[in-house]
């Protein structure tokens, strides 16, 4: 791996890491009057993604996609602002945490129903597969999605046309409190149900990123080179709630030894360790970068929270559009 | 300017708004297949080819999204149903996804998408194969909803939907495609959100949507020779609905007799007449009224269907009993056809 790809993984990591735990942090004061689903913990899965990608390939998310959005390039002040309902947002407020956009990097939107946004993701590739152009369509999504008709329904046109999708799954062994015992049958692999359905699928280690980066880029690859859908499934964690600021290992539906067990596999101490011990990255490189992730979030936060709230007059704004929108169509995106 | 049936009107705004556009797609079950949707999507797929026509596999709610990312990919996608019954499996797409997105990403990018949703009624359809939940769409901020009676409203507000830069659901009623009329040709438009003077009169006005406009003006023909001058109303467009239009009639005629396909309870009848009401009551001379499908679904059984559908005898026995005139023997003048239950005697099924 090349130091400069070895710094952005890490940098991106560290960045995801800062926001969201920054974004718990500032939580309890009640500014941020909107649900957060954090990534902490899961930070690998979206920095090695995210820097497979090109700008010009195109993702969509769920309800947990801070990381999504910011690896993929989305601005961090229009999200943090969004986060706080401000007019500035990427939404201009109308969405929250849960509706994240920024296509000026390619991140098409994020909902808040679980699937909701597959069929979404597997359109734009239609599109690409029109346009004749060699762009792909990344889903990022979790392990409840492989539980809901839509996800069978789409993975299974995306199939049929071969189209350029990669799908990116999120294992982290829980819906809100509901472990996958009580929502898949046990034996069950995700990754050889959805080769059955004819998506090339493979499962590996999400909170190592140069295997998330290598894997991905090899699915990418495939896909570029006309071999249809691939999905990726990545064994991660989330550290914090399911959704909040605090962390849960208390109420009951999962124990503190196994929390323990998974921040022992830290995504970020281990990519770090393995970089100083081979010499890619020196202790002041890694406190430069501390310091710039540090100036950004304080920017970040100080516009997002500086900035006006909308008028009660804009929640009646926008729910027709008058003309097709005139900025630039995905299909006009290119390297 | 050409005589079409409403089914060869759908198809040829299909044909125009193809050629003009390269960006439109047509899908759904069975659009390829040799029924064509009752002849709508005939000769498209050699036309325009296959990646642009085909059929798709029975995923109504994934292919109700993968249409929602094709227009945003810059598409504009036609999705059909061969009954409005079969898109409630995509309720979750439309609603929340195609009605939402231009709003809740704060007008970042719009959905233009059309889905076409063909009402079933009588051959025994039964419970599943004839709803009309026309209220349900109506109901829902960010759709359109468009509902034609004629060939050349299928036409025009066809292509305003496929040209419109929102999700719009366009309604067509199985009775309807075989009916004709003069069509014309090349890109012509009917306004989305904007209702028709099918007739006017100044005694009543009838309010009537989708097939129902048909019976609508049956009834003022019958009427009218005994004094009575109905103006009706061809509603066209459910959401947006054309307020001023039906505020000027009701002004002019103090009389509102609004006709509706779909079950009373939470209908669009009532939301027209509850703001006519609250709106113009000055200017009523009677009680606004509805005729509407009961609220009950609807059985299969031929014997059970006879007197159901609301017809041209229920509509004049209702407007004489508007006006303080004895309805006598109007039901018998104007008996429910027999059979009963098709569009005409020379339907024979089976859907």
């Amino acid at each position: 791996m090349s130091p400069d790809l070895a710094h952005a993984l890490l940098f991106q990591m560290r960045r995801i890491r800062a926001v969201e735990e920054g974004v718990a942090a500032r939580y309890p004061a009640g500014a941020m009057r909107c649900p957060v689903h954090l990534s902490t913990g899961q930070e690998a899965v979206a920095a090695g993604v995210g820097l497979a990608l090109r700008r010009s390939d195109l993702a969509v998310s769920g309800h947990r996609a801070h990381a999504h959005y910011l690896a993929k390039g989305g601005s961090l002040p229009a999200m943090l602002a969004e986060i706080y309902g401000k007019l500035t947002g990427c939404c201009q407020g109308k969405g929250g945490s849960m509706h994240l956009i920024d296509e000026s990097a390619g991140f098409m939107g994020s909902t808040a129903i679980v699937a909701g946004t597959v069929p979404v993701g597997v359109g734009l590739a239609y599109g690409m597969k029109l346009a004749g152009v060699d762009q792909v369509s990344c889903i990022f999504h979790g392990d409840a999605v492989v539980e809901a008709g839509v996800f069978f329904e789409s993975a299974s046109f995306a199939a049929l046309k071969q189209l350029p999708v990669l799908f990116v799954c999120e294992n982290n062994l829980y819906s809100v409190y509901s472990p996958l015992r009580v929502r898949q049958p046990p034996g069950r692999s995700i990754a050889r149900m959805v080769t059955g359905l004819g998506v090339p699928a493979v499962s590996g280690d999400g909170n190592d990123v140069t295997s998330v980066f290598e894997m991905t880029r090899t699915a990418i690859a495939n896909i570029r080179a006309g071999g249809g859908p691939q999905f990726l499934e990545f064994s991660t964690y989330r550290w914090r709630e399911h959704c909040g600021p605090a962390f849960d290992n208390d109420i009951g539906y999962r124990t503190e030894d196994e929390f323990l067990e998974w921040k022992e596999r830290d995504p970020i101490a281990s990519f770090e360790a393995t970089l100083t011990k081979s010499g890619l990255i020196t202790a002041a490189e890694i406190k430069n970068m501390q310091t710039t992730i540090r100036r950004e979030l304080e920017s970040a936060f100080s516009f997002a929270e500086n900035s006006p709230y909308p008028e009660p007059s804009h929640a009646s704004t926008d729910i027709y559009a008058t003309a097709i929108h005139p900025g630039s169509a995905p299909t006009a995106m290119r390297e | 300017m050409a005589t079409l049936t409403f089914a060869e009107a759908i198809n040829q705004a299909l044909v125009q708004a193809m050629t003009q556009d390269p960006g439109v797609i047509c899908y759904g079950l069975g659009t390829d297949d040799p029924k064509a949707i009752f002849g709508t999507t005939s000769g498209l797929k050699d036309r325009f080819g296959p990646d642009r026509v085909f059929d798709m596999p029975t995923s109504e709610n994934a292919m109700t999204g993968i249409g929602i990312g094709a227009a945003l990919y810059g598409l504009r996608p036609v999705m059909t149903h061969q009954r409005l019954d079969f898109a409630l499996l995509s309720m979750d797409q439309l609603v929340n996804n195609a009605a939402k997105w231009h709003y809740m990403f704060g007008g970042a990018r719009s959905v233009p998408m059309t889905i076409r949703m063909v009402l079933g009624r009588g051959w025994g359809q039964g419970p599943t194969h004839s709803q009309n939940l026309q209220a349900w769409f109506a109901h829902i901020p960010g759709l359109k909803v468009v509902s034609p009676s004629t060939p050349e409203d299928a036409k025009g507000l066809l292509l305003s939907s496929i040209f419109d830069p929102n999700p719009v659901v366009f309604l067509e009623h199985r009775w309807l495609h075989n009916s004709t009329g003069d069509v014309p040709e090349g890109d012509v438009r009917t306004p989305i959100g904007s209702a028709r003077v099918a007739r006017g009169g100044g005694d009543i006005t009838i309010i009537a949507m989708s097939y129902l406009t048909v019976e609508a003006l049956h009834a003022a023909k019958y009427l009218e020779p005994r004094g009575v001058d109905c103006e009706v109303l061809d509603l066209r467009s459910l959401n947006p609905i054309d307020w001023s239009a039906i505020f000027s009639s009701v002004e002019k005629t103090g009389r509102i007799l609004v006709l509706d396909p779909g079950a009373a309870t939470g209908s669009v009848a009532g939301e027209i007449i509850a703001r006519v009401a609250i709106e113009h009551l000055a200017q009523l001379e009677c009680a606004p009224a509805r005729l509407t499908m009961p609220d009950a679904p609807e059985p299969t059984s031929f014997g059970a269907t006879r007197g159901l559908y609301v017809r041209a005898g229920d509509v004049a026995s209702k407007v004489l009993d508007m006006l303080g005139h004895d309805a006598g023997d109007v039901v018998s003048m104007l008996p429910e056809p027999t059979p009963h239950d098709v569009p005409g005697a020379w339907f024979k099924g089976p859907f």
